[in-house]
């Protein structure tokens, strides 16, 4: 820290016997906000204003056709609509099958795959680098590639199930019945190697002698997982269950380019709900309502899952532990 | 040789196979793209292809009517913007919060990290508005203003800088430099790793990013890939070698950033995920 006593130590500068008012004190404190205030500022308009400003509109029925002159005040209206819409009721069945199978799923295959790239093989950077690039491509190309493979009747996935005697495989992406388990194996597929990196990062800081010690012991190696490797990595776990969970109710590039929410509204969710009310039927006032929900989903997942954390760890520095 | 030499053998074996069926999907793409459409979907896959048709696919996708090489230079200028912009904002920002001492600071600090339970998605709707109240909407400005500001690197980068040694500052302000000679001049060049790591992982996440262009912007010449991607849907819906060649020019030039400054982007990515 930079420290005001080294000032008073130092003869006063000229500048400031001149200025009585500016001494190093509140100069230090004039740099601070400035170089603060354009990351302050940009954040409280970009982020702050808006979040409170869509509050607001989530009490009001606009049309963004007619103007800011046509926006009225309609009290509980869209959050009373929003209970009688189907497509919400789908989109938020949606967004929790997402959640509860991607998350777990995810975060399960990429441990088994960190620890054995992490213990078990040669050439570990081959390896974090091979998973790694479907997270570092454009994630609409990947899906544009999967719309092919997932082609219902000359895909290759569907030629694979038939002629190993799968008799009417899913039509995927154009099935009401598959179409969200598609996205989810795409997603999977896209962001396992993201994981395994943190893992891997994880990993590398336990330290060898507990493994050395504890074979030493006579531990075998499932022992040695679940009785080291597992209780240390729970603060990696954490942090990847924390942003996983939160990143999957945001879901929306692979929904929005590869089904449009469909057939049927079956791969519908909400942040595509935000975007074909607000910017499709311009119902901004159902929109917002819709992104409240959406925050109020996202804000309580956090805080339970920060709870738990800070419960069971007593981690300093809670969220990023 | 030992027995556990030979197991390790043995498990990079079988994960060296388990990659290769991991990448099938982009080899697969690789292979379509240098493709006759007639052999794109061939069952078994013919991965070598019969007629080379890499070529005739590059110049659809390149010089063809959808304007690929301009989506690309859109691309380019958008992740470029704000990639510059998001350092020198955020650097601005660690460097206050890591090293400046002021009432209100920790305030300040625990106001932007409460900031990031906001999903960008539920402010959709006032960032439209703002966007058209200044004129900025259908325009890469408003865009590049949008992916100027990021809590998460000004976190990364004040975790950095609070590892910087006070001697560096104070020799320098005791020479009589003022606060942005020792930002520019101290705290830029000793932060030279983590900001290179940040440049990377914004540039790639801006480079991808779909959702806001995909709302933000209306006219075909200010697309990036990803929207250009969408319109290729739409004009070669059945034409899966052309579709392929796009995916593969979009991804190419990531991949080989990714490739040259691999440790780079993975040490920034675990960044996040291990205390700093």
């Amino acid at each position: 820290m930079y420290s005001h006593s080294q000032a008073k130590k130092v003869a006063i500068p000229s500048k400031s016997v001149r200025n009585a008012y500016w001494n190093p004190k509140r100069r230090e404190a004039l740099a601070g906000w400035l170089f603060l205030a354009p990351e302050l500022l940009g954040m409280i308009a970009l982020s702050l204003f808006p979040i409170l400003f869509s509050l607001l509109l989530s009490f009001s029925e606009w049309n963004l056709v007619g103007g800011l002159s046509s926006i009225r005040f309609a009290g509980w209206d869209n959050f009373a609509a929003m209970l009688e819409d189907d497509k919400i009721g789908k989109a938020l069945r949606n967004n929790f099958v997402y959640t509860l199978f991607t998350v777990p799923v995810g975060l399960f295959l990429a441990l088994v795959l960190a620890v054995l790239i992490h213990t078990r093989v040669y050439g570990k950077s081959y390896f974090k680098v091979a998973f790694f690039i479907p997270y570092i491509s454009s994630i609409i190309a990947l899906g544009a590639i999967w719309s092919a493979l997932f082609h219902p009747s000359y895909g290759p996935v569907n030629r694979f199930l038939l002629s190993v005697g799968v008799e009417d495989p899913p039509k995927w992406l154009a099935d009401p019945q598959y179409s969200l388990t598609a996205i989810m194996i795409i997603a999977i597929w896209a962001a396992i190697g993201y994981k395994i990196v943190i893992y891997i990062a994880g990993l590398g800081q336990i330290p060898d002698e507990l493994y050395e010690a504890a074979s030493i012991d006579g531990a075998g190696s499932f022992q040695r997982f679940f009785r080291i490797t597992l209780p240390l990595l729970k603060p990696t776990l954490f942090f990847l269950f924390i942003t996983t969970l939160m990143s999957s109710f945001k879901v929306f590039d692979l929904v929005a380019f590869l089904t449009g929410g469909g057939p049927n509204d079956s791969s519908t969710v909400l942040v595509y709900r935000i975007y074909e009310e607000g910017f499709r039927h311009f119902r901004m006032g159902y929109a917002s309502a819709i992104s409240w929900l959406l925050f109020v989903i996202v804000g309580l997942v956090t805080f339970v899952s920060a709870r738990m954390q800070r419960e069971r760890h007593d981690v300093p520095g809670g969220r990023f532990g | 040789m030992s027995r556990a030499k030979a197991g390790k053998i043995v498990a990079t074996a079988l994960m060296a196979a388990f990659s290769v069926l991991f990448l099938v999907p982009l080899i697969w793409m690789v292979s379509a793209a240098s493709k006759v459409e007639s052999e794109v979907l061939e069952y078994p896959i013919r991965w070598i292809p019969d007629h080379w048709n890499f070529a005739a696919n590059f110049r659809t996708v390149w010089l063809g009517d959808v304007p690929f090489a301009l989506f690309y230079w859109n691309s380019f200028k958008l992740a470029a913007a704000m990639t510059l912009g998001t350092l020198l904002f955020s650097s601005m920002a660690a460097f206050s919060l890591s090293k400046l001492r002021f009432r209100g600071r920790d305030l300040a600090f625990g106001l932007l990290l409460s900031f990031m339970i906001i999903p960008p998605e539920a402010t959709l709707v006032p960032r439209y508005m703002l966007m058209k109240w200044f004129h900025l909407y259908n325009s890469h400005e408003g865009l590049i203003v949008m992916g100027l500001f990021s809590i998460y690197f000004t976190f990364l980068l004040r975790q950095f800088m609070l590892g910087i040694h006070n001697d560096f500052i104070e020799a320098a302000r005791m020479d009589g430099a003022g606060y942005a000679t020792v930002y520019w001049r101290i705290m830029i060049p000793l932060s030279k790793p983590i900001l290179a790591t940040v440049a990377i992982i914004k540039f790639i996440w801006s480079w991808n990013d779909y959702q806001n262009a995909l709302i933000f912007l209306i006219d075909r010449d200010l697309y990036p890939i990803p929207l250009g991607m969408q319109l290729f849907r739409n004009d070669f819906a059945d034409n899966y070698s052309v579709l392929m060649m796009a995916s593969l020019s979009a991804i190419v030039p990531l991949l080989l950033v990714f490739v040259v400054l691999q440790k780079q982007v993975i040490k920034g990515i675990s960044l996040g995920g291990v205390k700093g």
